[in-house]
C-alpha cells in the first residue's frame, strides 16, 4: 500500500514486518526515528520482540549477537561512531557467520564532530565481512530490508548484512513508499531456522580458539560466500520481484543511460537521484552521459561493473568518503576492475563530494561531467571554499 | 576427581589452576540447563581451543568485555521463544574482562534487570598475557606491569570494589566466594540461581603462575587470603550486607609469604604494615572478626 512516510518510519514499519524476536540499539542521530518507533510498537504491543536498551553501541552489536546466536531474527541501527564503537562486534559477528542484519543511517565521522550525512562509516567497516548494500531512495531502503533478511538467513550466505542509507536525507526526507503486506511478507520472508543456535536439549560451544591450523580457512570460507553471494543477491531479487512487483535487477548496479554513453559517473547511494536529474537534463541535450549506481559494495561486482563501463570512455567516480593517504575507496575498486584489462575506459577520475554533509547539488554533478575529460584526475575534492582553505593555512 | 559431563577433564589448565577448580563447581551447581556466555581469557582459552571443547553446557565466547551483553541477548532472546522459566544464564570472566574492560556492559545488565548470574573469576591480574596488573590487583602487588623496584613496591593502588558497585546496583544478590572455599561457592552459586534477576559472584582463584606459588598449594592460598581478612567472603541482597564469613584474623604476612608475587615485601615492615591496614580495614568493614559477635 502506497503510503507518504518519513525514511526512518517506513524503516520500522518494514522491521516490524519482519518480526525479529530482538532488537537492541542505543540512540545516535540520524538512526533515533527508527528505533524509536520501533520502541514504540514494542510498547503498544503491536510488534511482540523484546527490544533491549543498552548502554552503549558496543553493547547493541552484543546483546543482537547473543540473540541471533541462541535463534532468534535480530535488528539493529546505527550511525557514525556508534558503528565506529561496534566495529569489535561487528567483524566478530560476520566470523561467528550470525545473519544480523543492521541499518547504517549513513554520517560523517568525527573529528570535527558532524551529524550530517557523507558515507565514510560504512565504507570503513567493508572489510569486516558484512554485505553491505546501499539504497536510493526510500522505496528500495524499504525492499532492501527484506532482502537482507532473506539473504543473511540463506543457509549458503549466513552472513550479517548492513542496509545502508544516507542520514537525513533518506532517514529524515518524506517519500511515497509501497509499503510491502504482511502477506506478501510472509510469503517472501519465512521464519528463521537456524543452522546451530544455543540450546540446552543440544550444547554445542560457539566462538572457539583457532590457531594457526584452523585460522585461514574460516577466513577463506567467508571470502567464498561473499563472491557467491554475486548470484544469490540476483536470485533473491528475482523472487521479491515475483511477489512485490518490484524489479533490482541483479541488486549489484543499476545502469541509466548507459547505452552509448561516453561520460558516465559512478556513485553510490542518493546522490544516484540528483545525478539522474543531470543526465536526463543532458541528454536532452544531446550529450551522451549516463550513471552507473553501485547498490552492493560488499560482495564489489567486479564484472558486473567491467561489463557495463568497458565500452564507456571516460569515467568519473564519484565517492561521499575518503581513504585518507591513498585513492577514495570507490575509485579504487572500480580502477582495479579494468587493471589489466583490454577493453575499459582511458581515463577513470576520481572525485569526492559531499563530506559532512556538504550539499550535492545539480551544479556539483556538472561540475564533475566538466571536469571529466581526457586529462585524468587521480584524486580531488570538489565544491571546497578557497576562502576557508585560506584560513586554514594561513594565506 | 570424577569427570563432569559439563566440565570435562582434557582441558588445558595449568596444574593447581584455581579459575578450573571453580568454573567447574559453578557449572555443576548451576546445572545442564545453563548457558554461559565467556569473556576472552585463561578460562575461555583453556577450555575451547578449536576443534575441542571441554563445555557439556551450550557456551559461547565473542569477546574480552561483552560477554554481559551477549547473555543479555540470550536471556532477551530465551524470554522471546518462552524458554527463560527453565533455563540459566551465566556470563563469566576474569577480573580484567569485568572489572575494567567489561564494566560498563556488567553495569548495563544490572540496570537493565536480566535475570543472568554473573561471574568474576577473580585471580587479580591479567594472567592470559601474561601477569599484567588489573583493577583488581591488590595492593602491593608485584605483576609485569606494576613491578616491584626501588621506586615502588608493586601496584599502586588497592583492589577496585566491584562487588560494591555490582551492590550500588540494588540487585538482588552479589556475594563473595573462593577457591579454598568450595562448599560455600556451591551454596551460593545455587543461592544465586534460585533468585530472579540480576546476580554477580565474585570467586577468588589462585594462579599459581602468575601468584608464584607451587601448583599444589592452590587451596592452601586461597584459605589464607580469606583467613587473614584480605579477601573478605560476604553476601549483599539488594544492596544490603545480609550474610559474611567471619574469621580468626590470622596476620598478613602468614599470606604474603606463600606468593612470589609478595616476596618484595617480606623484609619491608612498614610495607607489611599497609598490607595488614587493608586486611584490617576488611575486618572492621565487613565485621569479619569471631570475637566481635560474643
Amino acid at each position: 500500500m502506497k503510503e507518504f512516510l518519513e525514511g526512518s518510519h517506513a524503516i520500522a514499519e518494514v522491521i516490524k514486518s519482519c518480526q525479529p524476536g530482538v532488537i537492541s540499539a542505543y540512540p545516535i542521530t540520524p538512526q533515533t526515528h527508527i528505533v524509536e518507533d520501533l520502541a514504540q510498537m514494542v510498547s503498544s504491543g503491536e510488534l511482540k520482540s523484546q527490544f533491549v536498551n543498552v548502554e552503549s553501541e558496543h553493547s547493541a552489536a552484543s546483546v543482537v549477537l547473543g540473540s541471533s546466536a541462541t535463534g532468534v531474527r535480530v535488528y539493529t541501527a546505527t550511525s557514525s561512531q556508534g558503528l565506529f564503537l561496534m566495529q569489535e562486534v561487528v567483524f566478530n559477528i560476520a566470523g561467528m557467520r550470525l545473519p544480523v542484519v543492521m541499518t547504517c543511517a549513513n554520517r560523517a565521522i568525527s573529528a570535527p564532530i558532524n551529524i550530517w550525512n557523507d558515507q565514510q562509516d560504512s565504507i570503513s567497516l567493508r572489510d569486516a565481512g558484512w554485505i553491505q548494500i546501499y539504497a536510493e531512495d526510500n522505496q528500495e531502503a524499504v525492499d532492501f530490508h527484506l532482502i537482507a533478511y532473506r539473504l543473511a538467513e540463506d543457509k549458503r550466505v549466513m552472513l550479517p548484512v548492513m542496509v545502508c542509507m544516507d542520514g537525513f536525507i533518506l532517514t529524515h526526507g518524506m517519500e511515497t513508499v509501497d509499503m510491502p503486506e504482511q502477506d506478501k511478507v510472509n510469503k517472501f520472508l519465512p521464519a528463521y531456522k537456524p543452522l546451530y543456535k544455543l540450546d540446552t536439549t543440544d550444547p554445542i560451544s560457539m566462538g572457539l580458539l583457532a590457531d594457526p591450523d584452523y585460522y585461514m580457512e574460516t577466513r577463506f570460507a567467508l571470502q567464498e560466500t561473499m563472491r557467491e553471494s554475486i548470484g544469490y543477491l540476483s536470485e533473491i531479487s528475482k523472487e521479491f520481484n515475483n511477489v512485490f512487483g518490484r524489479d533490482y535487477k541483479d541488486l549489484l548496479v543499476e545502469e541509466y543511460q548507459l547505452k552509448d554513453a561516453e561520460k558516465v559517473i559512478v556513485a553510490m547511494g542518493s546522490v544516484c537521484g540528483t545525478i539522474k536529474e543531470v543526465v536526463d537534463e543532458q541528454r536532452a541535450k544531446g550529450k551522451k552521459v549516463g550513471l552507473l549506481r553501485i547498490i552492493s559494495y560488499r560482495p564489489f561486482p567486479y564484472a558486473r561493473i567491467y561489463e557495463a563501463l568497458k565500452d564507456v570512455s571516460k569515467v568519473a567516480v564519484l565517492d561521499k568518503s575518503v581513504s585518507l593517504g591513498a585513492y577514495a575507496p570507490i575509485a579504487v575498486e572500480v580502477k582495479s576492475t579494468f587493471f589489466g584489462k583490454k577493453k575499459g575506459p582511458k581515463v577513470i577520475s576520481s572525485f569526492v563530494a559531499g563530506l559532512g554533509g556538504r550539499d550535492i547539488t545539480p551544479d556539483t554533478i556538472h561540475e564533475v561531467f566538466r571536469r571529466l575529460s581526457a586529462k585524468e584526475v587521480n584524486f580531488d575534492f570538489v565544491d571546497l571554499k578557497p576562502e576557508l582553505l585560506k584560513e586554514e593555512y594561513g594565506e | 576427581m570424577e569427570n563432569s559431563p559439563l566440565f570435562k577433564c582434557g582441558h588445558t589448565a595449568c596444574a593447581g589452576c584455581g579459575q578450573a577448580v571453580a568454573a567447574r563447581l559453578v557449572i555443576e551447581s548451576a546445572g545442564a540447563n545453563t548457558i554461559i556466555a565467556n569473556s576472552t581469557g585463561c578460562l575461555e582459552v583453556f577450555t575451547t581451543k578449536y576443534p575441542e571443547t571441554a563445555w557439556g553446557v551450550p557456551w559461547i565466547h565473542s569477546l574480552f568485555e561483552n560477554s554481559a551483553a551477549v547473555a543479555s541477548g540470550i536471556e532477551a532472546a530465551l524470554i522471546y521463544l518462552g524458554k527463560k522459566d527453565t533455563t540459566n544464564v551465566i556470563a563469566q570472566g576474569g577480573d580484567g574482562s569485568t572489572g575494567d574492560i567489561g564494566l560498563q556492559a556488567i553495569s548495563g545488565m544490572l540496570e537493565r534487570g536480566h535475570d543472568i548470574l554473573y561471574v568474576c573469576y577473580d585471580n587479580e591480574a591479567y594472567m592470559n598475557t601474561g601477569v599484567q596488573r588489573s583493577g583488581l590487583t591488590p595492593f602491593d602487588t608485584n605483576t609485569t606491569t606494576s613491578p616491584a623496584g626501588s621506586l615502588s613496591s608493586g601496584n599502586l593502588r588497592p583492589k577496585k570494589p566491584v562487588p560494591e558497585i555490582c551492590a550500588a546496583h540494588g540487585i538482588p544478590y552479589v556475594a563473595t566466594a573462593s577457591a579454598g572455599f568450595p562448599q560455600d561457592l556451591i551454596r551460593k552459586v545455587k543461592k544465586a540461581i534460585s533468585i530472579k534477576g540480576p546476580k554477580y559472584i565474585q570467586i577468588h582463584v589462585p594462579c599459581p603462575l602468575g601468584w608464584r606459588h607451587e601448583s599444589n598449594q592452590m587451596l592452601p592460598v586461597a584459605k589464607m587470603a580469606v583467613e587473614t581478612g584480605l579477601y573478605p567472603l560476604f553476601e549483599y541482597e539488594f544492596g544490603v550486607i545480609t550474610a559474611r564469613k567471619q574469621i580468626v584474623p590470622k596476620p598478613v604476612e602468614e599470606y604474603l609469604k606463600m606468593q612470589g608475587r609478595f616476596k618484595h615485601l617480606l623484609n619491608n615492615p612498614v610495607e607489611i604494615k599497609k598490607v595488614q591496614d587493608v586486611a584490617d580495614s576488611n575486618i572492621k568493614k565487613y565485621n569479619l572478626k569471631l570475637e566481635a559477635q560474643g
